[in-house]
């Protein structure tokens, strides 16, 4: 009975934390890129500074009439939503945010595995709804994310191999608990570059060509409204939070702090992941859009290269001081 | 390598038990998405009308199917990657293992080995033009 309880619990916080985190996330980038740009973004909604913006935005969508095109692939087009936000709730289950097995949804021995297999699901969802919807515009997007996923996953899974090799392990606790600070020199392309393929994956900016408003209205979502259109911009907050949360735990040494390791562990981590989302909207308002082409140049010309160079650099180190 | 060849049953049964939380997780989130679409049906009006429910085109009629024929230019990098993913799938159990005592040495020569024909390959799609737009 315990242990079901404990389950239940674990389970319970994941879901919270999948719930809120991006609503947060979402209101910082409302807050950030408002001031970024010499606005002051939402301030009227809940009357302090806006804070109640997201939750008067889900009011609304959830009272839209919800259009499926005749033309449409009825099913696959209602269930892509889903397919495209539940892997990152699955993904958050095996984050650690401090040490031990108290702070950590489940100890997976495939962690890295698991969380980047699971992740590459979620693109499914966009492929699913740029098909199924039976719109030229929703096609291109849908095949741009596609090309972006294929052409993206691959230094981001080398650039995970490189932390792997250097841990000795593929378990993210233990990942976090192998970390030296010393590292974080030692894996700084493969951060840089898990990073920015991570953003790649999630169609943030400069990466959202497969999207891009100004020139096929918003790619594979064109057609969606009310809640469904919701669960999709809602997948790509949680898709923040995974990723700023992964590269934490990869690169940055998660719960590893210059003080305070033992019981405040957690504090580091979730600072760590907030910067990075900092980080995330940071580069949404200074850089342009890649063009398409641009775009899978950079991930094959130069990612792809990179994240070779970091695993030979990791082998040569790590055989030399073993 | 040889420890987990010693006991193979023991490694599995710890390895789905904590499988089946993942599992669990997914329940609740499928009946995460159930109850939302089940909520937002009562929520929301239905008011289906023959424009509404046009494919959008700009405004104006749709002309032809939306699944219309399309060039696929990237399914030259789908290859790639498919070549490449499945290549480096096996860094991942290598990984755990190579900096091993007794190991070390063999296993980085290897690595070299595994990179240079990666990099030959991608040197050879860079020369035929592959990763360049035309």
């Amino acid at each position: 009975m315990n242990d079901a309880l404990d389950v239940a619990l674990r389970l319970l916080i994941v879901f919270v934390v999948f719930l809120t985190f991006p609503l947060i996330v979402g209101q910082t980038e409302h807050k950030v890129m408002a001031h970024m740009q010499g606005r002051l973004g939402p301030m009227y909604a809940g009357g302090f500074h806006g804070w109640a913006q997201l939750i008067a935005d889900g009011v609304k969508f959830a009272q839209k009439e919800d259009v499926v095109p005749a033309g449409a692939d009825r099913r696959i087009f209602q269930l892509a939503p889903a397919v495209a936000l539940l892997p990152y709730l699955l993904v958050l289950l095996a984050i650690p945010i401090g040490p031990g097995e108290g702070a950590v949804g489940q100890v997976l021995d495939a962690g890295v595995f698991f969380v980047l297999a699971v992740m590459g699901v979620g693109v499914l969802g966009s492929l699913m709804a740029g098909w199924a919807s039976a719109n030229k515009f929703s096609l291109l997007g849908g095949l741009r994310t596609a090309a972006q996923l294929l052409s993206y996953e691959l230094p981001m899974l080398l650039a995970a191999a490189s932390v792997a090799m250097a841990a000795g392990t593929v378990s993210l606790p233990g990942i976090v608990d192998a970390f030296e600070w010393w590292w974080l020199p030692w894996q700084i392309t493969g951060a840089l570059v898990f990073f920015i393929a991570g953003l790649a994956e999630l169609q943030r900016p400069p990466f959202d060509m497969p999207v891009a408003d100004s020139e096929i209205i918003f790619g594979a979502y064109t057609e969606y409204t009310g809640l469904r259109f919701a669960l999709f911009l809602l997948a790509e907050y949680a898709g923040i939070v995974v990723l700023c949360g992964l590269t934490t735990v990869l690169f940055l040494g998660g719960w590893h702090g210059p003080w305070g390791a033992d019981g405040l562990g957690w504090v580091w981590t979730l600072l760590k992941t907030a910067i990075l989302a900092f980080v995330v909207i940071w580069l949404r308002v200074t850089y342009p859009r890649l063009r398409e082409d641009q775009l899978q140049k950079f991930s094959w010309t130069l990612l792809v290269p990179l994240s070779l160079a970091q695993i030979a650099l990791t082998g040569i180190v790590k055989v030399v001081i073993s | 390598m040889r420890e987990t060849l010693r006991e193979p049953t023991v490694v599995a049964a710890g390895y789905f038990e904590s499988y089946s939380v993942v599992g669990l997780l997914a329940v609740v989130g499928v009946l995460f998405v159930a109850v939302a679409f089940g909520a937002g049906r009562l929520l929301r009006p239905v008011v289906p009308t023959p424009e509404k429910l046009l494919t959008y085109e700009c405004g104006v009629d749709p002309v032809g199917e939306g699944w219309a024929h399309t060039q696929v230019r990237y399914y030259v990098y789908a290859f790639l990657y498919v070549i490449f993913a499945v290549d480096s799938i096996f860094l991942f159990p290598w990984a755990t293992v190579f900096a091993a005592p007794g190991y070390g040495a063999a296993t980085l020569v290897e690595m070299f080995i595994f990179l240079g024909f990666l990099t030959v390959g991608l040197l050879y799609a860079y020369k035929k033009g592959v990763l360049a737009w035309t």
